[in-house]
């Protein structure tokens, strides 16, 4: 599995961010952040609460402004400039701890929404690839419904579905998983992994050290708005370098 | 099962338990009654007491609407024909139908103006209330504030035409130039208005009679009708201009957020009846002196100032209730401002302010009474005015007041019926 996972890894470069600093108003949140990732690359974020991962990821679609150090997505240098910043965001997907949907438009709406309006792509056109990534995450006989019948986990893939619809070359997650009950786990990791077998690009916070050792090429460990350690999957499980790594691992592994 | 394993602590389920029914109690009106008419002693007097009250107002109504006298043509006649028994004198209603309708000025041969333009409001309002109603007709409900126009006020219809065509053309003007900007595209816009707009004014000025109506001045609307008219424009105009105020609150920048608030405040803290007043007299002097800004615009002008800034307060506490997750995704998702707000925020904060905006339209629509004060004549105003102070009807003051106040009360109720009934519908949709 590591092995081909390595081999769909392009040179050319996804995202780069250069000496990256954020404050909230004097909280100095994310400190010289420094990461370039790679076209197909998967990365796994881990770290205490409050460590600046959710910060992180989004700074990269300019949910969160950044004050300091330089970030290019995709070979666009993300400025105070509108259009780049429209740009990024069309090619960039983001799933939410709480999913985010909108309550009032139907599933497909919520697929078709931003293809239509965005790419102005034809109605149509729109519902035939929408209907397509819900079948790819498991759900097109809910097409019809609205997210308030759905549970957590369909919901939580149906926002999956609605980002794949924009045709996104990178995938950001947010805790995708944190939100659901157990049971429900399973479904939404399934369709991450497939996700990643099929060589998208994805940077994942998340606290799933299973999925981290099955897909990421990387995990990265973040404390303090630092990033701490950053390793191989195996290697940073099994050796880690940090007193902090060895804490964190110590507590979410339990002993 | 239990007698098995009567000591251990563990335990094993091997048949499910079915359904059951849920125990029959009684049931009727006796139990009804009892339960909600006489639970205990006090509640059982209160009862006695509620039922003694209706009967006696019932008691003491029913003759004066039985009795009523509907064909005279003066108080005194009313007074003869009744003989001392209880009744209303409600011929007032049906001498002064007309008055209390359209005013007193309003030529009376050219009633059936108004009256039509009453009936199409019914069919512009009906596809924006109902939206299972085909979106077609949204197209007469755009094309139905210049029709309406045209045949209350009458004159060429050039004037209203050109009305219309300034607007449709400076929007066009307004989506060729959008990719330069916002701000260069409003402006384009506002100028090709302007300049069509004074291209038809002196077209309909050089052809005062093409397809014209007789023209009826501003002052001469009155009654009920004048109520409507205030009721609906001012309605149709706060509840935009609303959004655009609760938006602009909301601003990053900080100029049009000042502004908006400075407005909003201010209106909040005065009085409408001062408002009404600073239109009557001073507003015109905002004015050039030529323009003489008829008395009916300087009105709307107020009550929609009045209305919008309290529907904008509303619309506000909608946007807040809303998560930022909803902001948020509509941002990843690479949606513009205009985009989110139109298409994923205000459908949604516009479904929580329904109550709150059916509200401020309903206050609005009884406050168009107010201008009675300054010396309009709507519905109170006609009724204050020269129908209670005829000779003939001096002193007729439940009558005509009852029907003052069931007028209002069908049209108000009408509303919050309405809303109540949206609601379910968007509740039902959604969840
Ligand atoms: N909008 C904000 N304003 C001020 N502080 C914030 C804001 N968002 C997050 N923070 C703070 O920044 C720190 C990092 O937050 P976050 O990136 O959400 O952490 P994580 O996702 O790793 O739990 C936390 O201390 C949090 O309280
Ligand atoms: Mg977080």
């Amino acid at each position: 599995m590591a092995e081909q996972a390595q081999m769909q890894v392009s040179d050319e470069v996804a995202i780069a961010i250069e000496n990256m600093n954020k404050w909230f108003g004097s909280f100095h949140v994310l400190r010289d952040i420094n990461l370039t990732v790679n076209q197909g690359e998967r990365i796994v974020i881990a770290g205490p609460s409050g460590s600046g991962k959710s910060t992180l990821i989004r700074c990269i679609n300019a949910l969160e402004e950044h004050q300091k150090g330089r970030i290019v997505v995709d070979g666009t240098l993300l400025s105070s400039d509108l259009k780049n910043i429209d740009k990024i965001r069309s090619e960039v997907g983001m799933v939410f701890q709480h999913f985010n949907l909108f309550p009032h438009l139907t599933i497909l709406e919520n697929c078709t929404l931003a293809p239509i309006w965005v790419r102005k792509i034809p109605k149509k056109e729109a519902e035939e690839t929408a209907m397509h990534f819900l079948e790819k995450v498991k759900i097109p006989e809910q097409a019809d419904k609205y997210p308030g019948q759905l549970s957590g986990g369909q919901q939580q893939r149906v926002a999956i579905a609605r980002s794949l619809c924009m045709r996104p070359r990178i995938m950001l997650f947010d805790e995708p998983t944190s939100a659901l009950d157990p049971e429900m786990i399973k479904e939404v990791l399934d369709t991450m992994v497939s996700l990643a077998e099929e060589g998208m690009t994805m940077l994942c916070v998340t606290h799933e050290m299973g999925f981290a050792r099955q897909v990421a090429n990387r995990v990265i460990f973040m404390d303090q708005g630092q990033i701490v350690e950053q390793n191989e999957p195996e290697e940073f499980f099994n050796n880690p370098q940090s007193d902090r790594t060895k804490l964190f691992l110590s507590q979410i592994l339990g002993h | 099962m239990s007698d098995t394993h009567a000591q251990s602590v563990a335990f094993v389920r091997d048949t499910m338990l079915p359904e059951q029914a849920p125990p029959v109690s009684e049931a009727g009106v006796v139990k009804w009654m009892r339960e909600n008419l006489f639970p205990g002693p006090v509640n059982a007097l209160l009862t006695i007491l509620a039922i003694y009250f209706v009967y006696k107002i019932v008691a003491g109504a029913l003759p004066w609407f039985w009795n009523g006298v509907w064909t005279t043509s003066s108080l005194a006649e009313c007074r003869e024909v009744l003989n001392g028994a209880t009744g209303g004198c409600f011929s007032v209603l049906t001498e002064r139908w007309n008055q209390l309708l359209f005013g007193f000025k309003y030529p009376s041969e050219q009633y059936w103006r108004p009256l039509s333009a009453f009936i199409l409001l019914v069919v512009a309002v009906a596809p924006v209330l109902f939206f299972s109603l085909p979106r077609k007709m949204l197209i007469f409900t755009g094309l139905y504030p210049f029709l309406a126009y045209w045949l209350i006020w009458g004159g060429t219809i050039l004037a209203p035409l050109f009305g219309l065509i300034g607007l449709v053309v400076a929007f066009m003007v307004f989506r060729r130039v959008e990719g330069r900007g916002f701000a260069t595209a409003a402006l384009a816009g506002l100028v090709t208005a302007v300049v069509v707009w004074w291209l038809g004014g002196l077209l309909a000025a050089a052809l005062p009679g093409a397809l014209a109506l007789d023209p009826v001045p501003s002052r001469d609307m009155g009654g009920f009708m004048l109520n409507m008219i205030l009721g609906t424009v001012c309605v149709s105009l706060s509840l935009p201009i609303g959004i655009l105020l609760a938006l602009g609150r909301q601003s990053h920048m900080p100029i049009i957020k000042w502004i908006c608030v400075v407005f909003i405040e201010f209106i909040r803290g005065v009085p409408l009846i001062t408002l009404l007043f600073v239109a009557n007299v001073v507003l015109s002097y905002f004015f050039p002196p030529e323009t003489n800004l008829d008395l009916i615009i300087r009105v709307i002008i107020m009550i929609t100032a009045f209305a919008s800034a309290y529907i904008a307060e509303v619309i506000r506490g909608g946007l807040a209730a809303l998560p930022r997750g909803q902001y948020e995704a509509a941002d990843s998702l690479g949606l513009d401002y205009a985009q989110s707000m139109r298409l994923i925020i205000l459908p949604q904060a516009l479904k929580i302010s329904i109550p709150g905006i059916v509200n401020v339209a309903v206050g609005l629509f009884k406050d168009t009474t107010l201008v009675s004060v300054i010396s309009m004549f709507d519905l109170v105003g006609m009724i204050r005015g020269p129908i209670l102070a005829s000779t003939e009807w001096n002193g007729v003051y439940w009558e005509l007041w009852g029907f003052a106040v069931v007028t209002f009360f069908v049209v108000c109720y009408g509303i919050s019926q309405y809303s109540q009934w949206l609601e379910r519908q968007l509740q039902r949709d959604h969840h």
